[in-house]
């Protein structure tokens, strides 16, 4: 375990500028995501950690010690990459005691370790086998014994999830929770998907353009983003932004209630929503449309999710319906530079 | 419909299985043509009114006994098999830094760089023999064995290093790069996570330079004129044909048995050889 901190740190290839001066501070024992879209440098940055890329200019502090000019080998770091990077001409066994091989660890306890680790991720019975007969999660988990095995200072997983179906993904989300309990390494952890850096993230690094523009913890985030990038990216559905008055408003989805039918609340702002398109989805109703009021044409669209027991038969694609939000949780934006007002 | 379609099934079985077959013969005839007419007669093989796919006259172990007692075809086999052996070494030695620093360390230039290098090969022996000539003769190597070592890598070198760089290439990145995050240096990844998986493409690099190396022919007839240093494919040729009589039983026994290590070669790594030539295409 260790702590792991950037200064100023860059990466760059050629023009490219993949890490533009990235600040990172991340605690003993934590497990933090860097969320992006794609060629937001997440992953750049990730791999200048590892020690992968060589950073054009600044510092990387692994545990304290300045590790710019150490190859990865030597940073005591494990890393799980996206395509899971298994050796295909070695059994799952012989896999995860690469490291440990490569590390002159006697063979007794080699077995030891690697039986841990299996038993850890619940892979016992596949140890014979070969990557190339294993399902996806199997090699997920493989993956992940590989790395733990060797009792890593810092963890790096480059979007360990994004081949696993949705219903396999939920599952290995809780299961990453559950071995970050219970080994407590620090854990840095590259996402697209901001459910995932939800679900996951005692903090969540979100980055634009080889940039970090706002690190905290999820729901802080979530509900006070810095500037509308981060107000847009972050989120399921994302924050709806109006622009009224010469000011970008901003309100989550479920703040955006029919007139008198949300929380019973004075401090209401009042708008006027146009609907085009009802999802009946079980438990609750996603409503599409635009805001009347919206200066911008043609308006962006807005969505509200509400309870299905609150609208049942109420709304109508094509009608218009007095809305309203809860003051408290709207933001203000400035509509050119996009940052937080209030 | 079963019956139709179970007929329809056994006519198209009997189409392949007649197109495998005359195919087969296609390619087995010259092998047959070499086997029977190193134990003709020279009466036999001369006489146009006898068949020419059996024996008229009786069978004779002369042309053997010609090949193995009055000529050096031992000796060229081995120095074939020497020849073909080195090689390879060097090939391999050459080809596989060369082929991997091409593929991950040369950056964008790699993949021109690699066809640049396979263009060389491209330039025919027919001219690159007169120059070579001096080379040789700089070296000390006239009417010897190692003119042909030096040569040989100078044609197999530039096209194992292209073969060798799309196999490189398809080693997925991330492979080497786990490998170094999990303890390892460049080098290390490169043997421990890199060459296991390029082992095909290694095996395709030795059957190809062996082959090609040992079927040349002109280089070995420009550089070795010296009996015991020929190898069989200028030695055969060479010394069986005296003037303008062709000792055609000698000659087609010699290749017949110089044939036979190749084919071995061939029939163990076919495999590898198919799926290393496919790979390249996709």
């Amino acid at each position: 375990m260790a702590t792991l901190e950037t200064r100023d740190l860059h990466t760059h290839f050629g023009q490219v500028r993949a890490v533009d001066g990235v600040d990172l501070d991340v605690k003993n024992g934590e497990f933090i995501v860097l969320l992006g879209a794609s060629g937001s440098g997440k992953t750049t940055l990730m791999r200048t950690i590892a020690g992968l890329e060589k950073p054009t200019s600044g510092d990387v502090f692994i545990g304290g010690r300045l590790a710019n000019r150490l190859p990865p080998k030597t940073r005591n770091i494990a890393m799980v990459f996206q395509s899971y990077a298994l050796y295909p001409h070695k059994t799952a066994y012989r896999n995860i005691a690469f490291p440990l091989q490569a590390s002159h660890m006697p063979a007794d306890k080699i077995r030891s370790r690697v039986t841990w680790a299996a038993n850890l991720l619940s892979i016992s019975h596949l140890l014979d086998r070969r990557p190339r007969a294993l399902s996806g999660g199997e090699r997920q988990r493989v993956a992940l014994a590989r790395a733990l095995v060797r009792e890593p200072a810092i963890f790096l997983m480059d979007e360990p999830l994004s081949n696993l179906d949705a219903k396999l993904r939920h599952s290995a989300r809780r299961e990453l929770k559950r071995l970050h309990r219970e080994t407590g390494v620090t854990t840095i952890y590259v996402t697209h998907d901001q459910v995932e850096a939800m679900g996951l993230g005692e903090r969540v690094a979100v980055m634009n353009a080889g940039r970090i523009e706002q690190i905290g913890a999820p729901l802080d985030i979530y509900r006070n983003p810095v500037n509308t990038f981060v107000a847009q990216f972050m989120g399921s559905p994302p924050m709806n932004l109006v622009l009224r008055n010469g000011t970008l408003i901003g309100f989550h989805a479920e703040d955006f209630f029919p007139r008198g039918r949300g929380p019973n609340s004075e401090d209401m702002e009042q708008l006027t929503f146009r609907v085009v398109q009802v999802e009946e989805l079980g438990s609750e109703v996603l409503v599409y449309g635009y805001v009347a009021e919206d200066e911008r044409e043609p308006p962006p669209e807005v969505l509200a999710t509400l309870p299905t027991a609150l609208v049942s038969g109420y709304i109508a694609e094509g009608a218009e319906y007095p809305f309203e939000v809860p003051r408290p949780a709207i933001r203000h934006f400035d509509p050119v530079t996009g940052l937080r007002k209030d | 419909m079963d019956v139709r379609a179970q007929s329809r099934q056994a006519g198209w079985r009997t189409a392949a299985y007649t197109g495998i077959g005359l195919f087969t013969l296609f390619s087995a005839l010259p092998f047959y043509v070499m086997l029977i007419t190193a134990f003709k007669r020279e009466s036999d093989l001369y006489d146009p009114q006898n068949n020419p796919f059996w024996f008229t006259e009786a069978p004779t172990m002369a042309n053997l006994d010609l090949l193995f007692g009055n000529t050096k075809f031992l000796t060229w086999l081995l120095n074939s098999f020497l020849v073909g052996a080195l090689v390879v070494i060097i090939t391999l030695i050459l080809v596989i830094p060369a082929a991997y620093s091409l593929a991950r360390l040369a950056g964008r230039w790699g993949e021109t760089l690699g066809i640049g290098i396979f263009l060389t090969y491209l330039v025919p022996p027919t001219l690159l023999f007169l120059p070579f000539a001096k080379v040789m003769a700089f070296l000390g190597l006239q009417n010897s064995l190692w003119a042909l070592v030096v040569a040989y890598p100078t044609f197999t070198v530039p096209f194992c290093t292209w073969l060798m760089l799309g196999f490189f290439k398809a080693i997925p990145r991330d492979i080497e790069e786990q490998a170094m995050v999990d303890g390892y240096g460049r080098l290390g990844a490169f043997v421990y996570a890199v060459l296991p998986l390029a082992v095909p493409g290694i095996l395709t690099v030795v059957v190809f330079a062996f082959t090609l190396s040992t079927s040349e022919f002109i280089y070995a007839l420009a550089f070795v004129q010296n009996s015991v240093q020929k190898t069989v494919s200028i030695g055969v040729p060479s010394e069986l044909v005296r003037g303008d009589v062709f000792r055609w039983g000698s000659l087609l026994a010699g290749a017949l048995i110089a044939s036979i290590p190749v084919s071995i070669l061939y029939t163990l790594f076919i495999d590898q050889f198919v799926a290393g030539l496919t790979a390249l295409a996709k």
